[in-house]
């Protein structure tokens, strides 16, 4: 018997499930895009089946990592960059868990920049949502590292001289299986993105493109915005790795250009998940590690009866 | 220098098969009856350099290097680069041989491989005149063409000990066994040919010399291990089944035995792309209920400083490792120093509440890494087991009964869901996680686990109410931070209450003291068992707790002497400084004697210290420090 009876619990999910009872409203800024997220986030759980107790939220620092106050389910507010880390842990001590990561641009593509290709690469079984909008906002309105070029702010009087990250190109190139990116003003394509997003088996990295209207009101609020899969304009198999490179170099500079493309980019079903290839190896048990913990009748062997014979 | 005893040194190119020789030697000589301690000296290269590894037998236990060596097995370095030129760093391939010059005692025995060496050029190095002037016993052999003839030039190691053992008068029959055990085939064969061929070859040479090998036996089974064997068995025994971690020196060491053999206890390894994410990956399996341990050496650990604060923060246990090698920044990588102990008490910001044990020994290490565990995961804190390079690399033979312990894998202060039933939750819902005033009066407010039912609670870095959310209310934050601190209380009083770490050694009254920490322990007990033959009147004590600090313990004993000499290897004094800061007072009582030369201490070099600090004279040593007492 698991000692973890929330998990793939049978019953239908509300979404109001997922207000917190102690902070039911957001305190971001009105017109905030990271109200988008929260909405599609709640909105998702449903349709995936999954009750707050058997989510596990991880986020990092900044405006997005308000977002477990705000959305009722295990969290855990990490430091600054370091939610994937954290998370892709919980999953391989406890892979029946739903593991969902967030955090900003500058969380995730600057200073969590290493954690985000690595965890990309090693294909966790997660999703990763960064609330993209192109700005520092917690801070104040600094440069990020999404900024365009020649972006100007306090931190950079004379204009940003640096181009900015290529998040989808950068995901794809790092080994990430389910690439898209959403914006807030689109609900229902984000909602079912990130649905998608946590069924899929393996990490799915979700830009998810947030306005700031308090330190970026030089920046469209990403309308008006094209579905990628559902323009005439773009025909591209989002299974094939080089059409999709195509197409989110073209996406990461039309937004550059004033044009917002949304949509998935990258879908790869066939590589299995980073737990999936330690099981095989015989690197990970086939029971989840956090269950051994709470079973009474587990057996925990000892290294007097196992290691000390080649000592003697 | 003690009399029946042998330090046999061995000394070669980092590649020549140094360390494994030696380890066998070591093992060979502990079934022959023997106590054994090894300690091992190596550059930060993977081929070439000057290594070489002391073995110290006798026939009562052993607990530190000795004063020096008595026989040298000097192979030459085979991987030198320019071996015949005059390299940067000296004569390459004869570095292995002059460099020991220094610390073989008079009347000691030098065998060297002649193989390689070549005899002008050994001529050049002084070894004549050197010889002469200490008596020593110099034994060139052609131990090369002996591996050559049966087998390949690596055999070379092979030959130098069936040499040792007839220049010694030792019998071969434990190294046959061993070559049996680890070897097969034509390779086991060549290398009983070799050590045959190398013996017989070296009873014909009839070295005269007064070296005795003495004789022992042994009343139980021995295991011989190192610190971060015994590092690692502690921590999978007490139920740790998780580790993450990026090499570095010397903390690889710990890393590597647990990645070997987790997976075949159940548990995983992950090696990862850095120290932060390491120590995060450990955060994040204990908060999802599994006993999790990271660490790494200086430069690691200093990445690890932020996600450290947030398990104090959040109260989720780990534990962590810290291999302390010689700082500042890289240092030097493979040389043991204790300069780590301020980096490793205080990194992060904010107040720290942590716990920190510095085992001093193969035994202190399996048994504080047991407490590590369990006070971690009891009281919801980090705890961090920090030792240096000298424990890494040392092996040393104690009983096998001693880890014929039960295992433990409770994962301490967590809640079943049942018991989540009836906790208390906010109104909303939400588990209170973070209670003021735990129901059970202590400072442990008890976890849930995700996926538990009705267990759900936010984990934050910020401060918190008892629900987990962000509170910046004054009221709150006092209460939080008191109970987070006030667990650092309810552990000094659980570990005085279980068995102390602390290590007292020499009569229980006298009028001077030796005050020293982790790896040092070992040869002060040894040097204060001198001093008391010299006729002083002095005691140790060993101290493993770093915090919480064992403030009666270590007041109590200061009272009782009328001076104390705190002995560590930092150039700081970083120990006496934290015992002035724990106790509020004896700055006056203690002075120090420093070592930071990337070498451990020698038993002797205490005695000299401690001789010359009672007697008010200046060290006669240029490689150590002297610092007075405040006032003084």
């Amino acid at each position: 018997m698991s000692a973890f009876s929330a998990i793939n619990e049978e019953r239908e999910i509300e979404r109001d499930e997922f207000t917190p009872g102690i902070e039911p409203q957001a305190t971001w800024c009105p017109g905030c895009g990271d109200f988008g997220v929260l909405k599609a986030l709640k909105q998702a759980m449903p349709e995936v089946g999954k009750n707050p107790d058997e989510v596990a939220l991880f986020t990092g620092i900044g405006c997005s990592g308000k977002l477990n106050s705000y959305f009722n389910s295990y969290g855990f507010h990490t430091i600054h960059g370091r939610s994937l880390p954290v998370a892709r842990a919980a999953k391989l001590a406890n892979p029946n868990l739903e593991v969902i990561a967030a955090g900003g641009d500058g969380d995730g593509y600057g200073i969590g920049g290493n954690h985000t290709i690595h965890t990309a690469r090693e294909n966790h079984d997660i999703t990763y949502i960064v609330f993209n909008n192109e700005i520092f906002g917690l801070t104040k309105g600094q440069t990020s590292p999404t900024s365009p070029k020649g972006h100007k702010s306090k931190t950079q009087p004379h204009g940003s001289a640096k181009s900015p990250i290529r998040p989808l190109s950068q995901q794809l190139n790092a080994g990430a299986t389910y690439i898209a990116r959403t914006a807030a003003v689109n609900p229902n394509q984000a909602k079912e993105i990130i649905a998608e997003a946590i069924e899929h088996d393996g990490f799915a990295h979700i830009d998810f493109l947030t306005q700031c209207p308090t330190w970026n009101k030089d920046a469209k609020h990403y309308v008006p915005y094209t579905d990628v899969q559902q323009s005439d304009e773009f025909d591209f198999d989002v299974s094939d790795r080089a059409e999709a490179a195509e197409m989110m170099r073209k996406t990461e500079e039309r937004l550059y250009e004033g044009e917002v493309l949304t949509g998935r980019m990258y879908v790869e079903d066939a590589r299995p998940s980073y737990g999936e290839e330690k099981r095989q190896i015989g690197e990970m048990p086939d029971e989840p590690l956090a269950e051994r913990y709470f079973d009474e009748d587990a057996e925990w062997e000892r290294t007097y009866d196992n290691l000390l014979e080649h000592h003697k | 220098m003690t009399d029946n005893e042998l330090i046999w040194r061995i000394a070669g190119g980092s590649g020549d098969g140094i360390d494994s020789t030696s380890q066998n030697f070591a093992k060979a000589l502990m079934w022959s009856g023997l106590n054994v301690f090894t300690h091992r000296h190596y550059p930060s290269r993977i081929r070439g350099g000057h290594t070489y590894v002391e073995v110290r037998a006798k026939d009562e236990p052993v607990q530190s290097r000795g004063d020096g060596y008595n026989f040298l097995l000097a192979l030459g370095d085979s991987f030198a680069r320019n071996p015949q030129e005059e390299a940067y760093y000296g004569k390459e391939e004869l570095k292995p041989l002059y460099e020991n010059f220094d610390d073989l005692r008079e009347g000691g025995v030098l065998l060297y491989d002649e193989g390689l060496l070549d005899e002008e050029d050994v001529d050049e190095i002084g070894l004549e005149e050197a010889a002469e002037e200490n008596n020593w016993h110099v034994v060139p052999m052609d131990l090369r063409g002996i591996a050559k003839e049966h087998g390949r030039e690596i055999m070379r190691n092979t030959a130098g000990i069936g040499a040792t053992a007839a220049i010694l008068d030792i019998s071969t029959d434990e190294f046959e066994k061993l070559i049996k055990q680890n070897m097969s085939g034509d390779m086991q064969e060549a290398n009983l040919n070799v050590l045959h061929d190398a013996y017989e070859a070296a009873s014909e040479l009839d070295v005269d010399h007064d070296i005795e090998v003495p004789e022992g036996s042994h009343d139980e089974e021995q295991v011989i291990l190192s610190g971060s064997n015994a590092i690692s068995y502690g921590a999978i025994d007490e139920g740790c089944r998780f580790i993450s971690g990026y090499p570095m020196t010397p903390w690889t060491d710990v890393f590597t035995i647990m990645s070997q053999h987790l997976p075949s206890f159940g548990g995983i390894s992950e090696q990862v792309e850095d120290e932060i994410a390491a120590a995060a990956l450990a955060l994040g399996a204990s908060h999802a209920g599994v006993k999790a341990m990271s660490g790494s050496s200086g430069g690691g650990f200093a990445l690890m400083s932020e996600p450290l604060g947030l398990a104090e923060m959040t109260e989720t246990p780990i534990v962590l490792v810290e291999a302390m090698r010689a700082g500042p920044s890289t240092g030097m990588p493979t040389k043991p120093e204790q300069a780590d102990l301020e980096h490793v008490l205080y990194t992060s910001q904010g107040d720290s509440a942590r716990v920190v044990f510095a085992p001093a020994n193969i035994r202190e290490c399996y048994t504080q890494t047991r407490s590590a565990f369990r006070i971690a995961y009891e009281y919801q804190i980090p705890a961090i087991v920090i030792y240096d390079q000298k424990i890494q690399g040392e092996l040393r033979n104690l009983p096998a009964s001693h880890f014929d312990e039960e295992p433990n894998a409770d994962p301490g202060s967590v809640l079943t869901e049942e018991e989540i039933q009836d906790a208390a939750h906010h109104s909303s819902g939400k588990f209170q996680r973070f209670l003021h005033e735990p129901e059970d009066g202590s400072n442990v407010s008890p976890r849930t686990v995700p996926g538990q039912k009705d267990g759900r609670f936010l984990a934050t870095g910020n401060e918190h109410n008892p629900s987990g959310h962000i509170s910046e209310d004054p009221e709150n934050r006092i209460a939080q931070m008191n109970r987070r601190l006030n667990k650092l209380d309810d552990i000094r009083a659980d570990l005085d209450e279980n068995t102390s770490h602390q290590t007292y050694h020499g009569p229980d009254e006298a009028d001077y003291g030796i005050l020293v920490w982790g790896s040092q322990q070992g040869t002060v007990f040894e040097a204060v068992d001198r001093l008391n033959e010299n006729g002083h009147s002095v005691k140790a004590l060993g101290v493993s707790d770093m915090a919480p600090y064992p403030e009666d313990e270590v007041s109590e004993w200061l009272e009782s002497v009328d001076e104390a000499l705190v002995v560590e290897m930092n150039a700081t004094a970083q120990f006496r400084g934290l015992t002035q800061k724990e106790l509020g007072k004896y700055g006056d009582k203690m002075s120090s004697l420093l070592k930071y030369n990337g070498n451990p201490f020698e038993p002797a070099e205490i005695v000299d210290g401690f001789e010359s600090s009672i007697d008010g004279e200046e060290l006669a040593a240029s490689n150590m420090k002297y610092v007075p007492a405040a006032g003084d």
